[in-house]
């Protein structure tokens, strides 16, 4: 099964949350507790060890924020997660 | 040769290989010859669905460098307006063939000179201005055709041949001069594909932010103004003897001649300002005139529209006054005398 | 360890960001429209003409030589690129107030004449620019700020059905209706707009994709309710699919 790393291009986000539908393993969420520079709460995935590299979210965000890579089967989450 | 024909074949042989057009009387000539001669030299013409669509490919086809022309009259001059004032913004290069009819409205298929308003006001929106070109003659109207894509390309400009019916149908012996190759400003604006070796090229009239526009129409405005300073002509002919001046262009500058050399006969001076280049018009030939004159006449196949140019160029130095027909008639060389008596008659 | 890119952005869009709303569909448009344009390697042969619109400023996102055209004229401005330009791919980018309103007759006669020019066709059945009103796509009983109390049908009929009108000409050779409402939807939007440019590619004629796409905000909805509203009540009016493609020989089911 493959693992994904996905990276948010924070301040280009609009919040409009069409990724949080678009992913299959519902693991991607709009982040309340913050405010990127446009003041839209931003994207960011909550458990990145889930991710399986579709790039469903990357495919349907408008404004390009997200880059997805597939990474090695070796590596382990508490990496993944240190690099988000 | 053929008024309509002539202008085509000094396009072609100016290398105008586009041609977008639409039939309307009494310019059909035109987009029949460029059909058929066209394609013979590799060009490409096109009938368009509208005069709107025509003046669109004109666009299109300028903006990816093509050497390109349209023709239409009056009605189909309106409709090309929009397109015009877009090609006038994105600074783009093209020739533009007006055969006036009467108007307004569908009008009459019969000459007129009433798009003079459209022509120099410009029927479009905002502040921009196009070359207008005036012929007299089949010849004129050869040599400024011919002359009308280079400074078309020169100044990055629409310019507009403003011909009426009767120019148009008229067969007069026409030489085509060798063609001198001039030094054009190289077209590096043009859309030909970036190649991903530049940015890419914009062709645009769209400012959103206030200071872009007005920087643009300051840019528009300094180059209208080089073309005010270089690009005037007209013909003027004894204006410094004169009791009354003329003012006609076009097909009424040879009806207003024929009524000079008449009153010639009778001892009456009367002189002509023949504009060549409506936009810009020649409001300097206007200092040549002696002060004394009776008055300026303004002549022309409308209900008067030039008239209010020459009204600017003379300033209030002398009256000015209107002898015209509209609807498809034409002023008569006995109207224009009657008109002038009536200017002298009045002074004594 | 070095993982392989599954997604990044592409190079056909520049570094500016899009001004279009949170979740508009413009955005995954101009997205897909530019991963062609790469993946068939004429990004840097392609000429894009843009509408009036919102999308009326993709001349700042996109990456290649683009006229900004008068509403509606795009198919028209496209024909005169095209004739002087024939070995560079040209494309329209219109709204269905460019295209469907005050374009008709400039798509039907580009149509016709059989242009190679490829047009994307985004139809998201209102006026969005200019602040909601009704567009010949809006359907009926959809409310708009020039159809206070919905369409109705008999003042301003229903409406249009573009594509399926499209087909009917021959010089038309690839008419396909997607949405991109969902990520497997927009994989299909591109695979149609591949097919379409191919047409050209290959110069075989017209080629038009019309895409259902979103407005949230004159939609008054959320970006993901209006997504849902794409397949609800867009698609069973406007059904996606192919019209023509005659290439393959006719209508692909």
């Amino acid at each position: 099964m493959a693992k994904g790393n996905v990276i948010f291009d924070v301040d280009r986000c609009k919040g409009c949350g069409l990724c949080v539908v678009a992913c299959p393993k519902k693991i991607i969420a709009l982040d309340e507790t913050k405010s990127n520079i446009k003041g839209y709460n931003p994207a960011y995935i909550i458990k990145m060890h889930a991710c399986i590299a579709c790039g469903n979210c990357a495919i349907m965000c408008p404004d390009s924020v997200i880059k997805v890579e597939k990474i090695g089967e070796d590596v382990d989450e508490k990496s993944i997660d240190e690099r988000k | 040769m053929k008024g309509n024909e002539a202008i085509c074949e000094a396009a072609i042989r100016a290398g105008c290989r586009f041609f977008f057009g639409y039939p309307i009387t009494p310019q059909n000539e035109i987009p029949e010859y460029m059909s058929k001669e066209l394609p013979k030299v590799g060009g490409v013409f096109l009938q368009a669905e509208s005069e709107v669509a025509a003046i669109n490919m004109v666009y299109g086809a300028s903006g990816a460098g093509g050497r390109v022309m349209t023709s239409s009259s009056s009605p189909g001059m309106s409709l090309k307006q929009e397109g015009i004032s877009y090609i006038a913004g994105a600074e783009l290069p093209c020739v533009i063939v007006n055969m006036m009819r009467g108007g307004p409205g569908l009008g009459s298929i019969q000459p007129s000179q009433a798009d003079y308003f459209q022509a120099t006001r410009g029927g479009g929106n905002g502040d921009y201005r196009h070359i207008v070109y005036a012929p007299a003659s089949i010849q004129e109207m050869v040599d400024l055709t011919v002359e009308a894509f280079d400074k078309a390309d020169i100044y990055r400009i629409p310019v507009l041949i403003l011909g009426d019916g009767m120019l148009g149908q008229m067969m007069e012996a026409v030489t085509f001069k060798e063609i001198k190759k001039q030094d054009l400003p190289a077209k590096d604006w043009i859309t030909d594909g970036t190649k991903e070796k530049r940015e890419p090229n914009i062709i645009n009239s769209l400012y959103l932010e206030p200071e872009l526009l007005y920087a643009h129409n300051l840019k528009l405005e300094k180059k209208y103004n080089a073309i005010v300073d270089k690009e005037v002509r007209f013909e003027a002919v004894d204006l410094e003897e004169a009791d009354v001046v003329c003012v006609a262009y076009g097909t009424t500058s040879r009806i207003v001649k024929n009524a000079i050399e008449t009153l010639k006969k009778e001892n009456i001076k009367v002189g002509l300002i023949r504009p060549i280049t409506l936009w810009p018009f020649p409001e300097k030939a206007f200092d040549q005139i002696n002060t004394n004159v009776k008055g300026i006449l303004t002549v022309e196949m409308s209900m008067g529209q030039m008239i209010d140019d020459v009204k600017i160029a003379s300033n209030g130095r002398w009256k000015t006054s209107f002898y015209g027909k509209s609807g498809g008639l034409v002023p008569t060389p006995a109207g224009v005398i009657d008109s002038i008596k009536k200017i002298l008659g009045e002074e004594i | 360890m070095m993982g392989s890119v599954v997604y990044a952005k592409t190079k056909a869009l520049t570094d500016v960001e899009f001004h279009y709303c949170p979740g508009c569909t413009h955005g995954v448009i101009h997205k897909i429209l530019g991963e062609v344009l790469v993946e068939l390697d004429i990004l840097g042969n392609a000429i894009g003409v843009i509408p009036v619109g919102c999308s009326a400023l993709a001349y700042k996102y996109l990456n290649c030589d683009i006229h900004q055209a008068a509403h509606g004229r795009a198919p028209a401005v496209a024909t005169g690129v095209k004739r002087v330009r024939p070995d560079n791919v040209v494309f329209t980018y219109q709204g269905d107030g460019d295209l469907a309103s005050i374009g008709t007759a400039e798509i039907i006669h580009a149509a016709h004449r059989g242009e190679k020019i490829t047009t994307i066709f985004v139809n998201n059945a209102i006026y969005g620019m200019t602040g909601g009103q009704m567009a010949p796509t809006t359907l009926v009983g959809q409310k708009s700020t020039t159809s206070p109390e919905g369409r109705n049908e008999s003042v301003c009929g229903k409406p249009l059905k573009v594509s399926e009108m499209i087909a009917t000409i021959d010089g038309a050779r690839f008419v396909e209706r997607v949405s991109v409402h969902s990520p497997a939807e927009i994989r299909k939007a591109k695979r149609a707009i591949t097919k379409a440019f191919q047409y050209q590619l290959e110069g075989k004629g017209f080629s038009i994709v019309e895409i259902l796409s979103t407005c949230p905000t004159n939609w008054g909805m959320k970006p993901v309710d209006a997504l849902n509203w794409v397949k609800e009540s867009l698609i069973p009016y406007f059904p996606l699919g192919n019209f023509r493609d005659d290439i393959n020989g006719g209508v692909r089911k």
